[in-house]
């Protein structure tokens, strides 16, 4: 009994995803010892800052047994409109103001795919589709497509403010890490512990598992799913602004796309796309992999015209072996 | 002395054929308080009368069985019980009380606690938590305390007598293991009135005997237990008290020990069912004949021939080569050797293209997967394999498709509004019928079927088995590929019974059934 459950957690999903981190990053550092070095951290976890905020958003959704491909499309209304106001109607500098409006922003958006899905009863992937259209096409008709590149001084203040700075000793270069790397590992932090040990986390599970007998049982499924919509748009308003004051740019496209990326991570990640399976655990090592895979390839010597082909091929890897494990779970009832 | 602990491979053999004393019937539970009682319940759906006046009365530690056939009311009166459906009419008393304006909750907190055919379960959590949680919804927690969720977890499966993995992920357990978590997670709701809707179904022998050892013992316990069931021997080894509804009506209700076979049937179908050996006039004019027909690995050497009225079955253990043939015939996966002769003519099968060409129609054994559109409407099922006789130059003809389709739904007696709704809304034998009307409307010569009841109930079976005794008159070869053997001793004239891939035995079914 015991040594079964010590082989079903050898073998479970994020062990895999940490054997495949170890042995890309033994293959890596054999070919470049420059990658055994504290900057490869500090690299990383820059680069995983706006994945791992989205896949945030989107796993409490697929959780749910919903999809949100909106978030791109809401994220660059989030950031474009404050950054539109601030730089042609009214110089507000303030980061309160950005970060508020592009929450409220998210917010409005979120409880619009709430409403499309718990109400109306669209099936999610239309009704965000429908949203993100309307995002995308409400901001780009009536504010049409600029790029802002300067930051007002209060949000070009946090740009300024690292957690970390580094100097390697190897090649003397220096390596800093910002601040707003705090953002996502808090509500790591804050959703693993909601999903685990809040009535609306299971809550969350159960309606991704079964939405009749979590209706018969007594939980309120539209409430539930409005709060996983709600939350997606949210937190992606303040991923985009964090993207906004890291990239120097807020334009009405930039995020657009990122969704299958993201999606791919929750589900290399453990995260069902049927829903009410999976965690952050498995998110943030799916996360992991998928940024070391991008940032490193040319390390690999492996020329980035090849990058998408690549990534697109740990995808399918991915997704090929929790599939896998999922089969192997079901299997198991058979026996 | 206690009838009902005896095992139960033992009650099998008796449940189904004699009137020897039953468990129940000297339970004497005369004394025990009456739990539940329905007076006059009345619902309706639009125009629909799904119950019309139904009584009922359940005590505490008593099992009390619901029976009746497919669409006679007993899911409705279950939702009537439990606060879902507010009856027209009608009085619900629990506990000597009247209750008005029940609703889910109000039926919860009065613990009555229904086992839905699905459970009601959410495959994605543990076992512990499928236990406790709906507890800890009703008692509006905010947090999770695992600890806690385990020790109810725990308490739930020792009042049972469940000996599950409280961390094992639902979705790993079979379908008994789930209806187990079901039942503990009624107990820890204070069930008073446990109901189970149609809990055998999906169960192997062996797991119906655990359920029935763990209800036996929540009866004990001095829990009222209501089970739907149609199944005559489940019913003779588990219930103490019985009533039968038919067409949404009361029928009759008593003690176990007042019904036999013969009042049983009655009841639930209104006709005095009895059904009669099929025995055909005899005839020389040969429908169908296989000669030597192989396949290896599967079946071989197998030779039969039918004659006009002849209904043959085909018989024999699982792998014994009875299903094999019957693919082999419609050429799913053909024979290898052998002669196949078609109302006196050599046909060729290879493919299941040539068997449709040859008239040939075959009712798989998972209808669910293999045989029907669940989705689709019953018209679009019916003319799923005779589409082509529709077309007309480009354009299908709707109305002569209707037609068709109407047509079997009355000759069939189908019982749906109309052709429209998806098949996945009918019942077994309902959706049974549909595959057969999709075959039939092919016209076949030969039609061959792979347990053609097994999920459909007493009525609804008997209607199939006259449907089929018909098209044999009309000189349409039937072969009933089952290992229900009393239902092939009563419908076939000639048994084929099958071992290890070869034919051990043809008779021409004269023995009597009780010789066996
Ligand atoms: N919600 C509903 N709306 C309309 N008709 C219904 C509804 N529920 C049940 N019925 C009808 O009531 C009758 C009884 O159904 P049901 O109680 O499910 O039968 P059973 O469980 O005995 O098979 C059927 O004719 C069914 O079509
Ligand atoms: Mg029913």
């Amino acid at each position: 009994m015991n040594s079964k459950k010590k082989h079903a957690w050898l073998t479970s999903n994020q062990m895999i995803l940490v054997y495949i981190i170890a042995v890309f990053s033994l293959i890596v550092g054999i070919r470049q010892p420059a990658f055994w070095d504290f900057a490869t951290v500090l690299n990383t976890m820059r680069a995983a800052i706006f994945t791992m905020c989205f896949a945030l958003c989107e796993m409490i959704v697929i959780i749910s047994g919903g999809i949100d491909v909106s978030f791109p499309a809401i994220g660059c209304v989030a950031m474009y409109v404050p950054m539109y106001i601030i730089n042609r109607v009214a110089p507000i500098d303030n980061a309160w103001f950005a970060f508020g409006l592009a929450v409220l922003i998210g917010l409005a958006f979120g409880l619009l795919n709430g409403f499309l899905v718990a109400i109306l009863n669209l099936p999610p992937l239309i009704a965000t589709l429908a949203t993100s259209s309307i995002a995308s096409g409400g901001v780009v008709t009536i504010l049409g497509t600029r790029e802002f590149t300067v930051l007002p001084s209060s949000l070009q203040a946090i740009y300024n403010t690292n957690l970390i700075t580094y100097t390697s000793p190897k090649t003397g270069f220096q390596y800093v890490l910002n601040v707003l790397v705090l953002v996502p590992i808090i509500v790591c932090l804050l959703i693993a512990w909601m999903l685990k040990y809040t009535m609306l986390g299971r809550g969350l599970y159960v309606i991704g598992g079964n939405k009749t007998a979590a209706r018969v049982a007594g939980f309120n499924v539209k409430k539930l799913q409005f709060a996983a919509y709600v939350w997606s748009g949210v937190f992606v308003g303040v991923a985009a602004m964090i993207y906004n004051i890291l990239m120097h740019s807020a334009t009405t496209s930039a995020l657009m796309g990122d969704e299958m990326i993201t999606i791919a991570a929750c589900v290399i990640g453990g995260v069902r796309i049927t829903g009410g399976h999976g965690g952050v655990g498995g998110v943030v090592l799916s996360v992991i992999l998928i940024t070391l895979v991008q940032n490193n390839l040319n390390m690999l010597g492996i020329p980035t015209s090849w990058q998408r082909f690549v990534v697109g091929i740990v995808l399918l890897l991915g997704t090929i072996i929790t599939s896998w494990q999922t089969k192997r779970s079901m299997k198991m009832s058979q026996a | 002395m206690n009838e009902s602990e005896t095992p139960y491979g033992s009650e099998t053999v008796w449940g189904f054929f004699s009137k020897k004393e039953r468990p129940g019937q000297n339970m004497g539970n005369e004394e025990n308080k009456v739990f539940l009682k329905l007076k006059g319940i009345k619902k309706s759906f639009g125009g629909v009368h799904a119950l019309r006046g139904v009584d009922l009365e359940i005590r505490e530690g008593e099992i009390h069985c619901l029976a009746g056939e497919n669409g006679c009311g007993k899911s409705t009166l279950i939702k009537a019980i439990s606060g879902v459906h507010e009856p027209d009419e009608g009085e619900i008393w629990i506990n000597g009380e009247k209750v008005e304006h029940m609703k889910p909750i109000d039926a919860i907190n009065r613990g009555i606690q229904v086992i839905y055919q699905d459970f009601a379960v959410f495959p994605n959590l543990t076992v512990a938590e499928n236990i406790a949680l709906n507890g800890e919804v009703k008692n509006r927690k905010k947090f999770v305390n695992w600890k806690e969720i385990h020790q109810i977890a725990e308490r739930g499966m020792a009042q049972v007598g469940a000996e599950l993995d409280p961390d094992m992920p639902l979705e790993q357990l079979p379908v008994a293991g789930k209806q187990m978590v079901a039942i503990c997670r009624a107990i820890v709701n204070d069930a008073k009135l446990l109901i189970l809707d149609e809990p055998t179904t999906a169960l192997t022998e062996k797991e119906v005997g655990k359920l029935w050892e763990v209800l036996r013992g929540l009866k004990k316990k001095g829990i009222a237990i209501m089970i739907v069931n149609h199944k005559l021997d489940e019913i003779y080894q588990i219930a103490d008290s019985l009533t039968i509804l038919r067409n949404g009506k009361y029928i009759s209700s008593g003690k176990i020990s007042e019904y036999n076979d013969a009042r049983f049937m009655k009841d639930m179908t209104g006709r005095d069912l009895v059904e009669t050996k099929y025995d055909p006039a005899p005839s020389d004019e040969e429908v169908f004949r296989v000669d030597h027909l192989t396949l290896k690995g599967r079946f071989e050497d197998v030779s039969f021939s039918m004659n006009k009225g002849d209904i043959l079955g085909l018989t024999g253990l699982l792998g014994s080569g009875r299903g094999e043939i019957g693919e082999a015939l419609f050429g799913i996966t053909p024979p290898e050797s052998g002669d196949i002769y078609l109302n006196g003519k050599k046909i060729e099968i290879h493919s299941v293209a040539d068997a449709i060409k040859n008239k040939i129609g075959y009712v798989p054994e998972d209808r669910l997967t293999q045989g029907l559109f669940m989705e689709r409407s019953i018209e679009d099922n019916t003319i799923a394999s005779s589409i082509r006789d529709y077309f007309h130059g480009m354009s299908l003809n709707e109305k002569e498709m209707r037609e068709a389709s109407e047509r079997w739904l009355k000759d069939l007696s189908i019982a749906a509004p109309s052709i429209d709704p998806p098949v996945r809304t009918l019942s077994g034998g309902n959706a049974q019928k549909v595959v057969i009307a999709k075959w039939l409307n092919t016209h076949p010569k030969l039609f061959i079927l792979n347990g053609p009841t097994v999920g459909v109930d007493v009525g609804a079976k008997a209607e199939i088995h006259d449907i089929l005794r018909g098209l044999a008159k009309q000189g349409i070869g039937i072969i009933i590929i089952s290992d229900d053997l009393p239902e092939l001793l009563q419908n076939c004239n000639k048994i084929v019974i099958m071992n290890k891939g070869k034919v051990r035995l043809v008779t021409d079914n004269k023995i009597d059934k009780l010789s066996l």
